[in-house]
């Protein structure tokens, strides 16, 4: 009995898409966070918040193999990160997009399966295909004729995303996908990532500023503040004395009715009126 | 004539590819850079008593890979980029003046001289024109995804300084043979304002890089007709082409589209799928 708990506790482990360990990041000597213990498995969705400048990006960085780890370990699909690994798909933090770009969506949506190809290659009929079924799944398909320069920055979003997932990736990092959204696209693009998630089994990364949203989607919060993070689920990582002992001053987590959440007494306000 | 409707054609082609490149990466004010660049080498080459074009090859070469170097923010650094352009020009009036010899050469590198094309550089001209289209072919997808989408090309493993030096070398050989039939002042006309114009007129880059072809040789072929029998100088019909139909497709023909047609593409119905 206790070696078949033992085996699928190893199982586990095996199917978890991304493990880290004693994981620490930072630039040029400077620690930016340590200790970090994670771990996420398939179809999991997981918001990342915390503070500006706490590392949330760095971990997206260090994910995508831009950046070394200052120490412990991280596995990705069981081998350490490295960068242009195809399994990944990337929506960077982005304004805007300079209006005075005339290429239409379709071709971006496109070059997120071909622009890694070198040499004489048109585009084949799975290259238009896998790029159509992209932007359906971003909602995206009335788009594709249209110019970049003339989205709006929800469609703007939609159309990174189809861009993201047209390669068929198995994990996808979205940096700050809602900023410059208003409640309703917010709660839109977030619907189109929850369906993403579920339909397709990628395990989604989203860094937020705001966890009140996202709280009916994901499974699990990584919390970066003071040079720490902390993982679980939402209702264990948002709460008074967790978010206490991680920022090391007194910070209250306060709950409405609807289950919205503040979070009160540090410098950077979360759940707030975006 | 023969030698310079094929000088002007091979060129007008290459401009046309590489402009809508330029113009997609925002590079104009670099490219026009080095090409001021290549003026103070083709003037100190002018000097050495060696050929002009060697000269803005191996200046518009070194300034293009600098700028490369610098990184891949360095094309918004106007500033910097602006102070080199200035000493580079100084440099180029410093090697006339110490020559002693005539200055129409000077002239035909600031204003070109297709009409003295001769058959060698035609050749030569043709041999640059292969090797550029070559060059352009092999990384066509993976320069287009860096120039829309640097952050993501780069996370996707593309190597971003090695593109953008390839560019810049391309673009430097590109301007030092469109300087014989444009000169070093005018070779906007060929290199940027063909490109700036297709981006109005598809959306779709293969298209919009066919256009530029079309504009820069139609541009080419009707100067060089115009300047056989008027006595306007054939840079000066380029220039004042591009320019007309740029401000014809920018003011007219993209409003008017535009408006009809503001869900999908000016060349194709909103919701074709064949794409």
């Amino acid at each position: 009995m206790a070696k078949l708990i033992a085996e699928s506790a190893t199982a586990q482990v095996k199917s978890d898409l991304i493990v880290a360990e004693d994981l620490s990041a930072g630039y040029g000597g400077r620690s930016v966070w340590s200790g970090a213990n994670f771990s996420f498995g398939r179809g999991e969705f997981v918001a990342i918040l915390g503070p500006n400048g706490a590392g949330k990006t760095t971990l997206f960085r260090v994910l995508l193999g831009l950046q070394h780890p200052t120490g412990g370990t991280i596995q990705l699909f069981g081998s350490p990160p490295r960068r242009g690994n195809p399994h990944i798909g990337y929506v960077p933090q982005r304004h805007t997009i300079d209006t005075e770009t005339n290429v239409e969506c379709l071709e971006l949506v496109r070059l997120g399966v071909s622009g890694t190809r070198w040499g004489f290659n048109p585009v084949t009929h799975d290259d238009r295909d896998a790029a159509w079924s992209a932007l359906e799944a971003a909602g995206a398909s009335d788009l594709a004729h249209r110019r970049l320069g003339a989205l709006s920055g929800g469609e703007l979003q939609r159309i990174f995303l189809a861009e993201a997932l047209v390669s068929n990736p198995d994990v996808l990092l979205l940096d700050e996908p809602l900023s410059n959204l208003d409640i309703k696209r917010e709660t839109d693009l977030l619907h189109l990532v929850n369906n993403v998630v579920r339909s397709r089994g990628v395990t989604a990364l989203l860094i937020a500023h705001n966890i009140n949203p996202l709280l009916p989607h994901v499974n699990k919060v990584v919390y970066i503040a003071n040079g720490k993070m902390t993982t679980g689920k939402p209702q264990e990582v948002l709460t008074s004395e967790n978010l206490t002992r991680l920022y090391g001053i007194q910070v209250e987590v306060l709950k409405d009715p609807h289950g919205n959440v503040a979070i009160i007494g540090v410098e950077e306000h979360h759940g707030d009126i975006p | 004539m023969q030698n310079a409707i094929e000088a002007g054609t091979l060129t007008a082609v290459v401009a046309g590819v590489t402009g809508y490149f330029v113009v997609l990466r925002k590079s104009a004010f670099t490219a026009h850079a080095f090409s001021e660049i290549g003026f103070a080498g083709a003037a100190w080459a002018v000097l050495s008593g060696i050929s002009p074009l060697a000269g803005l090859l191996i200046g518009s070469n070194l300034g293009g890979l600098g700028i490369a170097l610098l990184g891949r923010r360095a094309i918004n650094r106007d500033t910097q980029i602006g102070i080199v352009l200035a000493f580079s020009l100084g440099l180029g009036l410093l090697f006339i003046s110490l020559y002693s010899g005539y200055a129409t050469q000077t002239y035909s590198i600031l204003f070109g001289e297709i009409l003295g094309v001769s058959q060698a550089q035609v050749l030569e001209t043709m041999a640059a024109a292969a090797a550029i289209l070559l060059v352009l072919g092999l990384v066509y997808r993976p320069l287009l995804f860096a120039s829309l989408d640097e952050d993501v090309a780069e996370a996707k493993g593309m190597p971003m300084l090695a593109l953008g030096m390839v560019f810049m070398v391309v673009v430097a050989v590109a301007v030092s043979f469109a300087v014989e039939v444009t000169g070093v002042l005018l070779v906007f006309s060929l290199m940027v304002t063909p490109g700036a114009t297709a981006q109005y007129l598809a959306r779709r880059p293969s298209t919009a890089i066919a256009a530029s072809v079309i504009i820069a040789l139609l541009a080419t072929w009707t100067g060089l007709f115009l300047s056989f029998y008027t006595s306007p100088p054939v840079s000066f019909y380029i220039t004042g082409e591009v320019f007309a139909f740029y401000l014809f497709v920018r003011f007219v023909y993209a409003r008017f589209r535009g408006e009809r047609l503001s869900q999908g593409s000016l060349l194709r119905p909103p919701v074709d799928r064949s794409g």
